[in-house]
């Protein structure tokens, strides 16, 4: 499968990927070449075999409804690129 | 079955076709896939795990209650119950959203298909198909107005659990769609898996309107995101159903967009398409197994399901006698059926009559004076003032005949007033009905010797004058009278 100039960059527009222009065309034949190895894959029938979701028999773990956690808003923001009573803050979302 | 109401446009005829998602918090302590709380209007970021501020290295764990409530929400909606599910990342990129992709569930969701049935004005039922409902989390919330250059993000509800209910393009009016809202949040609160309360967030909808020429393809369809309030639904309908047929009559063409709603001047606005990559690339997620339980884990759910709108109408239409109108009423809010079951058998009790038979007076005396009351001073049914066994104590006494019917509505309102309990009102105020015979003789005597000009028109032919005999006797005594009594005597004497 080939990918074009304008799909790679709508890829990294969804990603929040900055990537210049004169760097597309390499991308797209690096993403392309990837692809097409992948798609090996097609030459295997699975026609009614389930998408396997592990290599192991196990089930998903379930917890039960307990307030374990929470109550630490300091840890929560330690990392913040800016905070303000207790909020994040981020340049501003215009709706 | 009413017919779908239509709108004339300048080409025709014109109908609209509408679908709707409600997202409902599902109760619950803590969140869906972390251990913090859910309570609403906590100071913000105190109710964040590290898992809910997607800490790198964290990992979602599953809250088995989540998974029953849900599975609970879809046998209430007779649903069909997937007993294997999977978990889809959504991407999208928001700053309240800290993952970069909401956990949900796309091709494979825990519940299917179900119906849910609407009580239609006239007294009629109408089936609204369910398409699926599906668990996935909240995000946090967003606030743009308190500082002219930056968004604060909270993310106290970020991981919440949530049911998407997807309903099919069934509904063909603003009217069906606040009635399936409401519909839809009485079952959730019967049910106790989601605590409706609309203007706290713990349900909105997202509304998709389109309109066409009856018997045509669907159009194409504007989806309205995030209304809270089942008026706001109304509003956003009507407005779209103009706009869109303005639209298409004008020479132009419906987009397929998503729309935002004022409630300040009740018009929608298209969202910056910037906003609307609609590319979700959902995936399943890699850090979740798929959600596997038996038929017996839901068949124990089921046993354990409270008596649902549907069911306890029918029973009340039956057991009480009471119309499908009154049961309506009476099952929309499930403390209003307990409190009218409660009254119905204190009543009986007291006055020894059957329930079938006192049923109607005791929907009566709720729909018509109590509940009107409540409303108008803003209280649940929870906070009356006057609890069931006072005001059966006032129906006891209106269905033995000690008091007349007129009487007992003074009375109501003394016992709202006063707090008193009915018999002492009726004691004190010496409100016991007359049905003594020869103490409404001697009245009625006195009223004939009194009115000989009435009395020679009636008996000239003018029959009704018999109510103002009537009248004049129970102004005589006070509205104590017995009215059963005083029109056989009357009607002897005259």
């Amino acid at each position: 499968m080939a990918l074009d100039k304008a799909t790679v960059a709508k890829i990294a527009h969804l990603a929040r990927l900055r990537v210049a222009d004169d760097r597309l065309e390499g991308l797209a034949s690096e993403l392309s070449n990837i692809l097409t190895w992948i798609e090996h894959l097609e030459e295997v029938d699975t026609e009614g075999v389930t998408p396997m979701s592990s290599v192991v028999e196990a089930n998903l773990r379930q917890r039960e409804d307990a307030i374990t956690d929470g109550a630490k808003a300091d840890d929560i923001l330690a990392n913040a690129p800016g905070t303000a009573a207790g909020f994040f803050t981020v340049p501003k979302v215009v709706e | 079955m009413t017919g779908a109401p239509t709108f004339e446009g300048s080409t025709g005829t014109w109908e609209v076709v509408i679908g709707l998602e409600i997202h409902a918090q599902v109760t619950s302590q803590s969140k869906l896939f972390s251990g913090a709380a859910t309570g609403f209007g906590a100071e913000p970021n105190t109710q964040v795990s590290l898992v809910d501020a997607a800490m790198p290295g964290m990992l979602p764990v599953i809250n088995e209650y989540c998974v029953e409530q849900a599975v609970r929400t879809g046998l209430g909606l007779k649903a069909q119950i997937n007993l294997r599910s999977v978990f889809d990342r959504k991407n999208y990129f928001y700053p309240d959203l800290p993952q970069g992709y909401q956990i949900s569930q796309f091709s494979d969701p825990i519940v299917g298909e179900g119906t849910i049935y609407l009580d239609m004005p006239d007294g009629s039922q109408r089936a609204i198909g369910i398409e699926r409902l599906h668990l996935e989390q909240d995000a946090g919330k967003s606030l743009h107005d308190q500082s002219p250059t930056q968004t604060y993000v909270d993310l106290n509800r970020s991981g919440v659990a949530l049911m998407e209910i997807v309903s099919k393009p069934d509904l063909r009016s603003a009217e069906e769609a606040g009635l399936y809202v409401r519909k839809v949040r009485t079952i959730l609160r019967y049910l106790g898996t989601c605590d409706g309360n609309m203007d706290q967030g713990s349900m909105r909808c997202d509304v998709n309107v389109s309109v066409r020429h009856p018997g045509d393809e669907l159009g194409t369809r504007a989806e309205v995101k995030n209304i809270n309030s089942v008026r706001f639904v109304h509003q956003a309908i009507e407005f779209e159903t103009r706009r869109q047929i303005e639209e298409i009559e004008g020479g132009g063409t419906v987009a397929l967009e998503t729309r935002r709603f004022d409630p300040k001047d009740g018009v929608t606005h298209p969202m910056r398409s910037k906003e609307e990559a609609h590319d979700y690339r959902y995936f399943p997620d890699p850090d979740l197994l798929p959600l596997v339980f038996t038929q017996g884990f839901v068949n124990t759910i089921k046993d354990s399901l409270p008596e649902l709108p549907d069911e306890k109408k029918a029973r009340f239409e039956s057991e009480y006698g009471i119309s499908a109108a009154n049961a309506g009423v009476l099952v929309a809010e499930r403390a209003k059926g307990d409190f009218f079951e409660a009254l119905v058998a204190s009543a009986s009790d007291k006055s020894g009559k059957p329930a079938s038979e006192i049923g109607q007076d005791c929907a009566n005396i709720l729909i018509s004076d109590l509940f009107g009351i409540l409303n108008k001073q803003g209280l649940s049914i929870d906070q009356s003032p006057i609890d069931h066994r006072s005001l059966a104590g006032l129906q006891a006494l209106k269905l033995d005949g000690t008091i007349s019917g007129r009487i007992a509505k003074e009375v109501f309102v003394e016992m709202l007033e006063s707090g008193k309990q009915a018999e002492d009102i009726v004691e004190e105020q010496g409100l016991r009905q007359v049905s003594d015979t020869g103490e409404i003789d001697s009245i009625i005597d006195k009223i004939i010797a009194d009115s000989p000009k009435q009395l020679a028109g009636y008996k000239a032919g003018k029959e009704n004058l018999f109510g103002y005999f009537v009248g004049q006797v129970m102004k005589a005594t006070g509205g104590k009278a017995n009215p059963q009594v005083v029109n056989e005597l009357l009607k002897k004497k005259l």
